[in-house]
């Protein structure tokens, strides 16, 4: 990557030229004022005061990046850790795009420190510079004799002063053509575990979330959404809801009805007395059991290839050994705690929206579209999102554009805040699909593997949206298929196929996307064909990993801390999983208990991972802790399910998240590397239920085909 | 109707149906919005304050049963236990998102204010009620033993 800090680069990127290719550090374009902050590019900013607010340019919806690209800068800053303030960046392309998304803005795919790596620290050098050109100037010696540490200039005159103090004099020189970036040996924040920004903030309650804004005027809508995904209101009746005080109205939109209050209560009250009656021709009205005989009789013919190899079908013939099996993995939720929310205001000219906003781009382009404007009279405000998941980076801004639907229909220019209740929240769609694998996989008479053939059943996440283009091959959504078309394990006949099906249920990428499922249906199949061959399943696994050190080196690792050579505790089984995604390996072993009459409770998870260089090491073991949990609890429990295209769950009793109780000890093990840094987000997700299931082989003998486990009802009748 | 509601040691008078749930009327009337919406059925424990010294569901309280307590929110939490659960949490960054920790801190300081010692056991008791989907579960036991071990001194 090149980075050119020059005004021509910024405008050359301004005009849509070149974009996605590098990316401008704007210098200077808005004239300095006195007493205004040192900006030296779009990432840095450095008051009088002596505080550094990096621009954060990514979502943080828990996953720590305000506090990681604040390291990089502070990093080269050689800042002071106190010093540093974080502060989302306002939604612009031209300067705050995804380097891996091209000229988009954007969080997701676990990519934020890895496109950010060499910009923020780039961004931190320049502004170093400056602030150390500015007191050679000052103090009349070279540049070279001044050292700088912990927020501090000095030099062996025996002058300092902070950074404070020369932010006005740096902000009236020109920036340089380019700053050396540290060697890592000399890294004081990265690789160290420092303080995240944000909990502060986060254990007194502070009012950082979409949910907590309050504007004067606001107006505050619940949403009635159809009950079968397609569906349209036709007729609306609030009469009864008059009766509301704080009631103002109820309208029609394409999404539902919007019930229109003066506080979210009223709003909620109110919407529960309004009748609506709907429009159900192009509704989808299949439900589960249908979608599941559908989904396993075309398991059973051919699918569109993804891969080929070899001979599979010739190869599984001549098999002295196969495993066939067929998994179902059901519709997933991801049940963000904040319930989707947006503020919308519009004044006639610009749109402005205050959202966790995941896809700013998509946001201005989708929003800008609703009220008739150009994205760029879009602003978006970026706030901390309780959650997301993947759901809130959606290709058509679902909630977003409803929150502008709505705040259009309300016709005044009012603030608007729309305001789902978790109801609407499960209920909505925008699922993890639902999917059917059917594997057959071989051995030869040594108990080598020879022959695996893969075919995937379900909806394409990408088919459909304005990403199809650019990313779907041949028919082939990778989406669907990763985590397998990119298996690292050494097979020489190898099919994989893929069945696109087409169903009104809105999918989305969840946590950790197509290898939410494909890790299951790899890792549970490696597991019996270890045992089919007599073999140690780690030892079986690594004997297909030649050509794969990263993944073997995760693996080993794993199997050591958790002491797999020994035999657990009586009573405990233990069971493996390793999987990469997202240019992350994670290796896990789970140990589970059987309980005293019945059901089994997993109680320890060892996770190895190699992410590259980990910026901040305490905030990946969280991402592995996090990902884990959130793994299982889908895997112990969880599921939408449709009767007759109706969404059955509504709110965490029917679809039970994962508690206090069911959380296993966790122990995260980091790979030391200096290999560049790689996602943590959503990597420690895939192992989990498959390292999971294979323990409960290990304790009952059988074999978990369909999600969820219901480990509960292991031992019993 | 007027409600005349006692909240972080402070007396307000509020207009509100009596049906209002407490906390509507502390997000949207008082402002005190740290308290979070996440079920509206006492499913999550997002919306956790401290009743007469007890954790509640503010989303499942009404304002005319909150009148006749002395509540406590996020904002207005404090003394030995709360300061105990903010360092640990401090000290291990538990918190990720967030959202959820408002009635999580709520619900352990309520735990280590009647018992100063809890077991594994009893910090399940005590914590099942609140959800957190990033799964923070594991830093918020080590936070509750590690604030117990603080308030020991």
């Amino acid at each position: 990557m090149t980075i050119q800090p020059s005004r021509r680069t910024f405008i050359k990127i301004a005009a849509g030229t070149g974009a996605g290719l590098i990316i401008g550090l704007e210098l200077r374009v808005t004239p300095v004022q006195a007493n205004a902050p040192f900006a030296p590019n779009p990432f840095v900013r450095i008051a009088p005061d002596n505080t550094v607010t990096v621009i954060v340019k990514h979502l943080d919806k828990g996953q720590g990046v305000a506090s990681g690209l604040s390291t990089l800068v502070a990093e080269e800053l050689d800042a002071d850790w106190s010093q540093i303030r974080a502060e989302f960046a306002p939604a612009d392309a031209s300067k705050y795009n995804n380097l891996l998304f091209g000229p988009f803005q954007g969080t997701g795919g676990s990519t934020s420190i890895a496109n950010s790596f060499e910009q923020y620290r780039k961004a931190g050098a320049i502004a170093r510079a400056m602030l150390v050109a500015a007191a050679a100037a000052a103090w009349g010696v070279p540049a070279a004799e001044i050292v700088v540490a912990q927020g501090v200039l000095s030099h062996k005159s025996g002058r300092s002063g902070t950074f404070g103090e020369f932010a006005e004099k740096a902000a009236e020189l020109d920036a340089p053509k380019d700053a050396p970036l540290k060697d890592a040996k000399d890294f004081i924040y990265i690789g160290k575990s420092f303080k995240r920004l944000d909990t502060a903030a986060k254990i007194t309650g502070q009012p950082i979330f979409t949910q907590d804004i309050h504007l004067d005027g606001m107006v505050v809508a619940a949403i009635i959404h159809p009950p079968r995904f397609g569906a349209v209101a036709t007729k609306v009746d609030a009469s009864q809801a008059q009766s509301v005080k704080g009631f103002l109205d109820a309208k029609i939109i394409p999404q539902g009805v919007a019930v229109y209050a003066t506080g979210t209560w009223p709003a909620f009250k109110a919407k529960g007395l309004v009748k609506v009656d709907w429009d159900e021709a192009k509704a989808e009205k299949r439900g589960t059991a249908e979608l599941l005989a559908e989904y396993r009789k075309l398991a059973r013919s051919p699918g569109l290839a993804a891969r080929n190899e070899g001979d599979a079908d010739a190869a599984l013939a001549a098999a002295a050994q196969t495993v066939e099996a067929e998994f179902v993995f059901p519709y997933l939720a991801h049940a963000a705690m904040e319930p989707m929310n947006a503020v919308v205001q519009f004044d006639g000219d610009k749109v402005r929206i205050w959202t966790g906003s995941q896809l700013q781009t998509m946001d201005q382009i989708v929003a800008g579209a609703i009220f008739g404007v150009p994205p760029a009279k879009v602003d978006v405000v970026t706030r901390y999102a309780g959650g997301s998941f993947g759901r809130r980076a959606v290709p058509t801004s679902d909630y977003v554009a409803e929150a502008a639907v709505v705040a259009k229909a309300w016709g005044k220019p009012d603030p608007v805040k729309l305001v789902w209740q978790r109801e609407n929240d499960m209920k909505a769609g925008y699922y993890r699909p639902f999917y059917v694998h059917q594997v057959a996989a071989g051995l030869d008479a040594a108990g080598n593997l020879v022959a695996w053939r893969h075919r995937i059943v379900g909806q394409s996440i990408l088919g459909g949206t304005a990403f199809e283009k650019a990313l779907v091959k041949d028919g082939v959504d990778p989406t669907s298929v990763e985590g397998i078309s990119d298996t690292a394990y050494g097979i020489p006949n190898f099919r994989l196929e893929l069945h696109s099906t087409k169903v009104g249920v809105p999918v989305l990428w969840w946590r950790s996307v197509g290898n939410t499922h494909t890790a299951y249906a790899v890792e549970t199949v490696m597991d019996e064909l270890a045992a089919k061959a007599g073999r140690d399943p780690v030892e079986f696994r690594l004997a297909l990993l030649d050509q794969a050190p990263r993944h073997a080196g995760v693996l080993r690792l794993a199997a050591e801390r958790v002491g797999w050579s020994n035999p657990s505790q009586p009573g405990t089984f233990r069971g493996v999983a390793l999987h990469r995604s997202f240019n992350t390996y994670v290796a896990e072993v789970a140990e589970l208990s059987l309980m005293k009459g019945g059901g089994a409770k997993v109680e320890r998870i060892v996770c190895a991972v190699d992410c590259g260089v980990a910026v901040n090491p305490d905030i990946v073991r969280a991402q592995m802790e996090g990902g884990i949990g959130f793994g299982l609890g889908a895997a112990l429990r969880d599921a939408i399910t449709l009767t007759d295209g109706a969404v059955d769950q509504a709110n965490f009793d029917s679809y039970p998240p994962l508690r206090m109780s069911d959380m296993p000890k966790v122990e995260v093990h980091i790979v030391d590397s200096r290999a560049p840094p790689t996602g943590v987000g959503e990597p420690g997700v895939p192992p989990v239920a498959p390292a999971v299931a294979n323990a409960a082989f290990k304790a009952t003998g059988k074999r978990i085909l369909e999600l969820p486990l219901g480990l509960d009802q292991i031992g019993r009748a | 109707m007027a409600f005349d509601l006692y909240v972080n040691g402070r007396q307000f008078r509020v207009d509100a149906e009596a049906d209002t749930p407490l906390l509507w009327v502390l997000r949207d009337e008082l402002m005190l919005t740290g308290t979070k919406y996440g079920c509206g059925q006492a499913l999550c424990g997002a919306c956790t304050v401290h009743a007469d010294g007890s954790p509640i569901r503010s989303c499942q309280t009404s304002v005319a049963d909150a009148a006749k307590m002395k509540i406590v929110t996020i904002e207005g939490v404090g003394g030995h236990a709360a300061e105990a659960v903010r360092a640990a949490w401090r000290e291990l960054d538990v918190p990720q998102c967030g959202y959820c920790q408002s009635g999580q801190i709520m619900s352990a300081t309520a735990l280590l204010m009647g018992n100063p010692a809890p077991s594994d056991a009893d910090i399940n008791d005590a914590m099942d009620g609140n959800v957190c989907r990033c799964a923070t579960y594991h830093r918020i036991r080590l936070g509750i033993h590690r604030a117990a071990e603080i308030m020991r001194g």
